[in-house]
C-alpha cells in the first residue's frame, strides 16, 4: 500500500467548473513527486484537495492507509508552502514557525529547541524577531518553509514556491529544497508549471493539461517516452518540432521528406523530434532549410528554420555553428530519436 | 518660492481649523473660572479666573436631581459604565457576526447580512417604545443591563469588520488551518490582533456614541441613581427658570468642561493603537 492514493478523484467547483478528471496516483513514503503543467490545469485544485482545503467531489483520498476525505485540514498533519508564502503578518518569525508547534500543545522548551534547530537549518537564526514585512522575498521564502519543516509533517505540498524569487535565487532554493527533502525523507509533493524545475527536482513527474494526468512517469521516462503529444511539447525547452505526415510502408512520409518508420501504415501521423536530436549535416543528403532566426545561449545555440514546404523546425546544436540568418543548410537526424503520434487521440503509436 | 507660499497657505488653514475647534473649548474652560457675576455682566470670559477649585468643588459634589440622590461624579461614571460597556459589547459582537458571516459559508450568510445592515434604518429612537416595552417587561429598568443591552446591536460595526476580514487574504486562514489552529484560535490568534486598529477606531466610535444617549436614558431611568451626564446637562439649566437668585453660569461651564474629559479620555488612550496601527501597515 503506498503512502498517498488518490483513487478515481473527481473535483467540480461549485459553480460548474470541472476541475479534475477520474485521476488516480499512488505515492509511496519518501518521494518527491512533481505535478506540472500548463496555468490552469488543475494542478493547485489537485494539491488543495490532499491538504484538505477543498472537497473532494468524488473517489478517495488516503493517506497513511487512512481515508482522509473528511478529515479536517488541521487534523491531517500536512504543511503546505503557499506561493506568496502566507506568512503571519502580524507575529515574528519565531512565532510563525512556532505556531503550529504551539497549536499541536507541545511544550514550551521543545518548541524553543525545534524552532532553533530549523532556523539553524535554514540560516534564518538572526531574523528571529522580526516581522515578515520586514523581510526581503527570499528571506520570506525560507521563514515559511521553516514553519512547514518545524512540525516535521507527514507530507509536504509546495503549490509554486519559488515563482517569486529570481531567476539565480530560484536555482539555488530549488537545490536547497531538494536536498532538504532528501535529508528529511518526508513525502513531498511540489506543484509548478516550469518544466526544468519539475525535471530537476522529481523523482516522479505527474504531467497534468486541463484536469486530466497525462502521463506519470520519471523524469527520463517522461522526456524520452512521452506517451502522448502534449507530454512531448510540453517536458523539454526549445519545444519539439512536430511535423503532420502518413505512415505507408514502414516509412513516415511527410511533405518534404521521408524517414523510416517501424509502425503500422496509417494516415493522420505526426512526427516529433526534439531539437537537439536534430544536427546540421555537411552532406547534401539531408533536408533542406532556410534559417530564419538564431538564439546564441552560449553553451547552445537554437536555430529556427522552415523546409522547403514551409514546416517550421527548430534545431539546438551544442557546438558552434557557424551559420547565419538567410543561409540555407541541411539537417538530419538520429533514428532512434523519433516520436510518432496519432494526429486524432494524440497518443504516442505504439508498434 | 510658490512651494513655500502654499504651504504657508496650507499652514494657514490648518490653524484656522485647530482655532476653531479649540476655542469654544477654551472659553468655556476660562469662564468656568468665573464667578457669576462676572459672567453675567462682561461675557465669556478670555482668560482664566480664580474660582477653578471652587467651581468644580461645587459641580462634583453638589447633590442634583429631585430627590437629590446623584451627583455630577455620580452622573460621569454612569455615563462613563454606559459608553463602556456600550462600546465593549458591540465592538465584540460585531466582530463574532462578522466572523460568522464571512467565514461560515453558510447559504443564507447575504441575506442575513443585508438584514443586519437594514437595521440602520431603524434606530433606538425609531423603535423606542417597543424597546421600553421590552426592557421593563422584563424588569430591566433602571439598571445598567438595561441601559446598555437595547443598544449594543450594530449594523455599521458589524459591516466595517465584515469589509475587512473580507479583505484578509484566505491563504492566511488556509495556512493557520494547516497549521492546526480551528476557527476559535483562527479568531483570536490572526482576526483580532489583525483588526487591532479598526477595533480601537470602532471602539472610540460607539463609545462617543453610547457616552451622548439622551433619550434612551431619560426614558429608562426613574431612578436618579442611574442618570447620566446628558440628562444632567438639561438639569443644570432648568435651574434657570426657577429664579434660584443668579443663574450659575460658571459652574454649568465648568460641568460640560467635566462631561467632555471621558470620551477625550477614551481618545487619548486608544489613539495611540490607533496610530501605531495607522503607521505599521502590515499586511
Ligand atoms: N474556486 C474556484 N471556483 C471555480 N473554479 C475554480 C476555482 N478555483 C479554480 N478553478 C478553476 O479550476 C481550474 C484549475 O485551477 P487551478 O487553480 O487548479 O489551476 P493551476 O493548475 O493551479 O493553475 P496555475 O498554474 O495558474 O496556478 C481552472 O480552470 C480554474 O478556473
Ligand atoms: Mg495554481
Amino acid at each position: 500500500m503506498s503512502f498517498i492514493n488518490l483513487k478515481n478523484v473527481v473535483k467540480v467547483y461549485p459553480d460548474g467548473t470541472q476541475a479534475i478528471f477520474n485521476s488516480s496516483l499512488s505515492i509511496e513514503k519518501g518521494e518527491l513527486v512533481v505535478f506540472v503543467g500548463p496555468s490552469g490545469c488543475g494542478k493547485s485544485t489537485l494539491l488543495r484537495m490532499i491538504a484538505g482545503l477543498e472537497d473532494v467531489t468524488d473517489g478517495e483520498i488516503d493517506l497513511d492507509g487512512n481515508r482522509i476525505n473528511e478529515i479536517d485540514p488541521s487534523e491531517r498533519d500536512i504543511a503546505m508552502v503557499f506561493q506568496n508564502y502566507a506568512l503571519y503578518p502580524h507575529m515574528s518569525v519565531y512565532n510563525n514557525i512556532a505556531y503550529g508547534l504551539r497549536s499541536r500543545g507541545i511544550k514550551k522548551l521543545e518548541i524553543e529547541a525545534q524552532v532553533t534547530n530549523v532556523s539553524e537549518l535554514l540560516q534564518i537564526g538572526d531574523l528571529l524577531s522580526k516581522k515578515p514585512g520586514q523581510l526581503s522575498g527570499g528571506q520570506r521564502q525560507r521563514v515559511a518553509m521553516g514553519r512547514a519543516i518545524a512540525r516535521d509533517p507527514k507530507v509536504f505540498l509546495f503549490d509554486e514556491p519559488l515563482s517569486n524569487l529570481d531567476a539565480k535565487l530560484r536555482v539555488q532554493v530549488r537545490l536547497e529544497i531538494k536536498k532538504l527533502q532528501r535529508k528529511m525523507g518526508t513525502t513531498s509533493i511540489f506543484v509548478t508549471h516550469d518544466q526544468t524545475e519539475a525535471m530537476t527536482l522529481g523523482d516522479r513527474l505527474v504531467v497534468m493539461n486541463k484536469g486530466v494526468m497525462e502521463q506519470v512517469g520519471t523524469p527520463m521516462e517522461i522526456y524520452y517516452h512521452p506517451k502522448t503529444k502534449f507530454v512531448a511539447e510540453f517536458i523539454g525547452t526549445p519545444s519539439m518540432n512536430f511535423i503532420t505526415g502518413s505512415i505507408k510502408d514502414k516509412t513516415f512520409k511527410a511533405s518534404s521528406f521521408a524517414i523510416p518508420a517501424k509502425y503500422e501504415d496509417k494516415d493522420d501521423v505526426i512526427l516529433g523530434v526534439r531539437p537537439e536530436d536534430i544536427s546540421i549535416t555537411k552532406a547534401t543528403t539531408g533536408v533542406k532549410c532556410k534559417v530564419e532566426l538564431i538564439e546564441k545561449l552560449g553553451s547552445s545555440t537554437v536555430i529556427y528554420c522552415v523546409d522547403m514546404k514551409e514546416n517550421q523546425l527548430c534545431v539546438s546544436t551544442q557546438s558552434r555553428a557557424s551559420v547565419e540568418v538567410g543561409d540555407t543548410i541541411h539537417i538530419s537526424t538520429n533514428n532512434k530519436a523519433l516520436h510518432f503520434f496519432d494526429r486524432e487521440t494524440s497518443k504516442a503509436l505504439t508498434k | 518660492m510658490i512651494n513655500r507660499l502654499t504651504q504657508m497657505f496650507a499652514h494657514f488653514i490648518l490653524l484656522l481649523g485647530v482655532l476653531l475647534m479649540v476655542i469654544p473649548i477654551w472659553l468655556a474652560f476660562t469662564s468656568s473660572t468665573h464667578d457669576n457675576v462676572t459672567l453675567i455682566t462682561e461675557g465669556m470670559q478670555w482668560y482664566p479666573g480664580p474660582l477653578f477649585i471652587e467651581n468644580y468643588d461645587e459641580v462634583l459634589n453638589e447633590k442634583g436631581g429631585f430627590s437629590e440622590e446623584i451627583t455630577a461624579t455620580g452622573m460621569l461614571i454612569n455615563s462613563f459604565i454606559m459608553g463602556l460597556g456600550i462600546a465593549t459589547l458591540k465592538v465584540i459582537i460585531s466582530m463574532m457576526a462578522a466572523y460568522s458571516l464571512v467565514y461560515f459559508r453558510f447559504r443564507l450568510a447575504t441575506p442575513i447580512f443585508w438584514f443586519i445592515f437594514i437595521t440602520l434604518l431603524v434606530p433606538l429612537e425609531v423603535r423606542i417604545f417597543p424597546s421600553y416595552k421590552i426592557v421593563s417587561d422584563i424588569g430591566l429598568t433602571n439598571s445598567y443591563t438595561g441601559l446598555v443591552l437595547p443598544l449594543v446591536a450594530s449594523a455599521t460595526a458589524v459591516f466595517f469588520f465584515r469589509q475587512f476580514y473580507k479583505s484578509v487574504p484566505d491563504e492566511l486562514l488556509e495556512s493557520a488551518k494547516l497549521d492546526g489552529a480551528n476557527s476559535w484560535r483562527f479568531f483570536i490568534d490572526f482576526l483580532v490582533p489583525l483588526s487591532k486598529t479598526m477595533i480601537a477606531a470602532m471602539f472610540i466610535f460607539m463609545f462617543v456614541f453610547g457616552y451622548s444617549q439622551y433619550l434612551w436614558p431619560l426614558l429608562m431611568t426613574t431612578d436618579e441613581k442611574y442618570w447620566t451626564v446628558v440628562m444632567g446637562m438639561k438639569l443644570i439649566y432648568v435651574e434657570l427658570y426657577e429664579g434660584v437668585s443668579l443663574p450659575r453660569v460658571g459652574q454649568r461651564f465648568a460641568y460640560i468642561i467635566l462631561s467632555i474629559i471621558p470620551p477625550v479620555l477614551i481618545v487619548v488612550l486608544l489613539q495611540r493603537w490607533f496610530i501605531k496601527g495607522l503607521i505599521q501597515t502590515e499586511k
